[in-house]
């Protein structure tokens, strides 16, 4: 509905600019205490898997309720190379990102079948499924609800024939000896994302992009005209999965520890709130809808009463008690409550998001600067 | 002091802290490069120092959760010299002085583990990388437990675990950043034996149910392990998922499997939910070959035995601690958290509070926040009246022995937390192992 047209020549400006946004973070999140590597990381990596979502269910309509089995296939790739191997990230990366596209190709060629609600009720069968395998019946490979842990005995083949050995403790994943734990690790993640937002954007204006639009505007319309959507379908299920895959292996790559809770249906859930509370189908929404969600779990989630008794401060007893009392169920432990009003008033007054909301305040301050005009940007406006 | 818990409001000292973000990032939190005194959340010069208590708010465990916030916010409170100073007027050796750790007022934050090892490490790197943290406890779930004493390790801030009763959190997973005052199935298993071969002798067939997670193994294992020494037979064991809520399925063929003793390694909502269903299913009224059907639930509190109500009565199991203790620590612990919350305090609380202190004054003998000097103080110190008796923190594995109590579900309650008799107070000799059994490695001082 917008954002779909970009011109060849604006592209390169707004990956600049994007690339800019993403590697300042540390800077415009301070303000808001959102500053600090490991919320950083998360914004960067759940951005990933959002906007990899975001290419199947934002261009296609396919509503798949299972993408979490990717992010967990990523972790545990990642996280037995990096015990089988080596400490080195990019091995890992790339074989989380295989591992996941395989796993996509099977689940796509199966579930892609059939559509709408039963390619959702598909999708979720099969993460249940694979939850279900990593939680209890594979557990030599995923060590159950305990979680895949680096040890100190692990084999790490090519560390060891490099004699790339710690001494004592536990040893750290590295980029060719930059370690990635803290803020060395966001920037790691930062760059992933620009790339995979860079690969998004031109999937986004490529004929292929258009096909996937297409699907979903009328795919009976396409496929009269002789176009066979299934393999346009299956790229597009497996591309979205290298991305999770992608996702999934930073998580390790950032803290190499894989659980299964990972791959649970919730975490699937969660990604499909992120997309619609920002923008179903845009370009930056899911980007805004990590945003928020990420926000809410770790800064809210901490706000205690003390917390809010110091944020209350400047008024009168009566008054910051009155507040504390007011706040204290929608902040802590009851994030979900005001993430759940939060989704209710965006899906019933903003159905295309956050990004609607901009856009609708966008197109107001538009009018009001050209009041003279009006007729004429309500004319422009219907012509784009 | 406003300024610094207000999140919302950029200070002075924020803008600093972005500009040496900024600048040095690439090099911060990436190992080697602390000096001796410089290491992660130095409080410096600070006139605060802020602990992170990690708890499931969430989920099977979130009773045990809550009620270990508690007792951290009267640790914090005593600490600071405010309240009637619990167990500080009792625990001996001490230096804690009531105004603080080594003169730094202490603030706390909190955070939600939700029960799950993802949850659990971004709330704790949350708590060390934002908040500043130079310790944090908690934990209702070994697995949660193990997750973030690596993450200690890695990070270089000390862990005291709150309730986790796995051999594996100061077995094979042991770090040197972690602390468990807690015991473990180890010593379930040891102090319930003879017990055990009173009450029920030692022709019996046991049937495990288990929740499927490194507590719930290693539980199962030291169990098997004690029942089998008295010559019972181990008919089936059975894995869990951890939170499954509805246990049928799995009772169901627990009364044609010829078993006549059910052991439920469970805790918990899991522990309540499995055993009234267990007592539902008729479990207690069987007779099998003879004998009485019983059920032995090897670990065991107060706040389970509320939920589990009159389907606990005369079960058998274990634990860490219980407010009707008659020592002195006991009794000045039961007293301080009754006049602030009104009830008793759970074993979840009574571990944290005593782990909250035992750090602050392993600091004030260290006489700094740096992490090796401070664990240097913990390992091995030998103190008393916390409520367990004379312990001493085993400095090969962090594991603190202690005396562990048999209890059984009272039959006549006379209060909603009068629900647990002591039936004996195992003495620490028996319950002691060798460290060396679970294998494993502390891993360095200096990370």
């Amino acid at each position: 509905m917008m954002m779909n047209i970009f011109s060849k020549k604006s592209a390169p400006r707004l990956m600049l600019f994007f690339a800019i946004g993403v590697l300042t973070m540390p800077i415009w999140l301070d303000p808001v205490g959102a500053n600090y590597p490991d919320l950083l990381q998360k914004f960067a990596i759940f951005g990933i898997f959002a906007i990899g979502y975001n290419i199947l269910f934002g261009l296609t309509g396919y509503l798949s309720f299972g993408h979490a089995v990717f992010l967990g296939v990523g972790s545990y790739s990642a996280v037995w190379s990096f015990k089988l191997l080596t400490m080195n990230v990019i091995p890992a990366i790339i074989f989380s990102i295989i591992m996941a596209g395989l796993i996509a190709a099977a689940i796509g060629y199966v579930s892609l079948r059939r559509s709408g609600i039963y390619f959702s009720i598909l999708t979720l069968a099969f993460a249940q499924m694979f939850y279900n395998l990593a939680y209890s019946v594979l557990t030599p490979i995923t060590n159950g609800e305990t979680g895949l842990q680096l040890t100190m005995h692990d084999p790490r083949i090519i560390d060891n024939a490099l004699s790339r050995t710690v001494e004592t403790g536990l040893p750290s994943t590295d980029f060719f000896g930059i370690s990635m734990n803290g803020y060395s690790g966001f920037y790691f993640c930062a760059v992933m994302l620009i790339i995979a937002f860079y690969i998004y954007l031109k999937i986004f204006s490529s004929p292929f992009g258009m096909k996937l639009k297409g699907i979903k505007s009328n795919q009976k319309r396409m496929k009269y005209i002789g176009s066979d959507t299934r393999p346009y379908l299956i790229a597009a299920f497996v591309i979205s999965g290298m991305f999770a895959g992608l996702a999934g292996s930073l998580m390790a790559v950032t803290d190499p520890l894989a659980g299964a809770e990972r791959m649970q249906w919730t975490a699937s859930g969660e990604v499909i709130l992120m997309t619609i509370l920002g923008g179903v189908g845009t370009l930056f929404g899911p980007l805004l809808g990590v945003g928020i969600i990420k926000y809410l779990e770790n800064i809210f989630s901490a706000v205690n009463d003390s917390v809010l008794h110091s944020f209350y401060s400047f008024l009168p007893q009566w008054g910051e008690n009155l507040l504390v009392t007011i706040t204290a169920p929608f902040v802590g432990e009851g994030w979900h409550l005001t993430l759940g009003l939060l989704f209710m008033l965006t899906v019933i007054f903003l159905p295309g998001g956050v990004m609607e909301g901009f856009q609708k305040i966008k197109l107001y301050f538009q009018n009001r600067n050209k009041p003279d005009k009006s007729n004429n940007s309500s004319e422009e406006s219907s012509n784009v | 002091m406003k300024h610094d818990s207000n999140q919302f409001k950029v200070t002075r000292r924020q803008a600093l802290k972005t500009g040496a973000a900024v600048s040095v990032a690439p090099l911060m939190f990436s190992k080697g490069v602390w000096a001796a005194n410089n290491y992660t959340n130095n409080p410096g010069y600070k006139s605060t120092v802020t602990l992170g208590f990690n708890v499931p708010q969430t989920g099977a465990y979130a009773d045990e959760g809550m009620d270990e916030l508690r007792a951290y916010k009267l640790a914090v409170k005593h600490l600071n010299g405010e309240g009637d100073g619990g167990l500080m007027n009792t625990m001996k050796p001490m230096n804690l002085k009531g105004n603080g750790i080594l003169g730094k007022k202490v603030k706390y934050v909190t955070g939600d583990t939700q029960t799950k090892s993802d949850a659990a490490r971004a709330s704790a790197k949350r708590m060390i990388e934002k908040d500043g943290v130079i310790m944090f406890s908690g934990g209702s779930s070994s697995g949660v437990a193990i997750a973030v004493q690596g993450l200690a390790q890695e990070l270089g801030v000390v862990f005291m675990a709150g309730l986790t009763h796995s051999n594996d959190t100061t077995g094979k997973d042991k770090r040197r950043y972690g602390f468990r005052h807690f015991f473990n199935a180890k010593m379930s298993g040891s102090a319930l034996g003879p017990v055990l071969k009173d009450e029920m002798g030692t022709d019996r067939k046991a049937y495990h149910l288990t929740a499927d997670y490194t507590w719930g193994w290693t539980q199962e294992q030291s169990i098997q392990e004690t029942t089998e020494g008295l010559g019972w037979e181990t008919t089936a064991k059975v894995r869990t998922p951890v939170g499954a809520g509805d246990f049928s399925q799995f009772i169901t063929p627990v009364l044609n499997s010829g078993a006549d003793v059910l052991i439920l390694n469970h805790y918990g909502k899991d522990m309540i939910n499995s055993l009234t269903q267990a007592v539902q299913f008729g479990l207690r009224d069987k007779n099998v070959g003879g004998k009485n059907f019983e059920i032995i639930v090897p670990l065991y509190s107060r706040l389970m035995a509320q939920g589990a109500g009159d389907n606990l009565k005369g079960i058998l199991g274990t634990a860490n601690w219980d407010w009707q203790l008659q020592d002195e620590g006991t009794k000045a612990f039961v007293r301080s958290f009754g006049k602030e919350y009104g009830f008793p305090p759970s074993m979840a609380a009574q571990t944290c509070y005593v782990q909250a202190l035992l750090y602050a004054n392993a600091c004030e003998n260290a006489g700094t926040f740096y992490p090796p000097e401070v664990i240097k103080q913990l390992e091995g110190f030998e103190f008393d009246g916390m409520g367990n008796g004379p312990t001493e923190y085993r400095a090969e594995d962090h594991q603190c022995f202690k005396n562990v109590l048999v209890v059984r579900g009272n039959q006549n309650p006379t209060s909603s937390y009068d629900l647990l008799d002591i039936v004996k107070e195992v003495p620490r000799a028996d319950v002691e192992y060798d460290a060396s059994i679970f294998g494993g490695e502390l891993g360095p001082y200096i990370v």
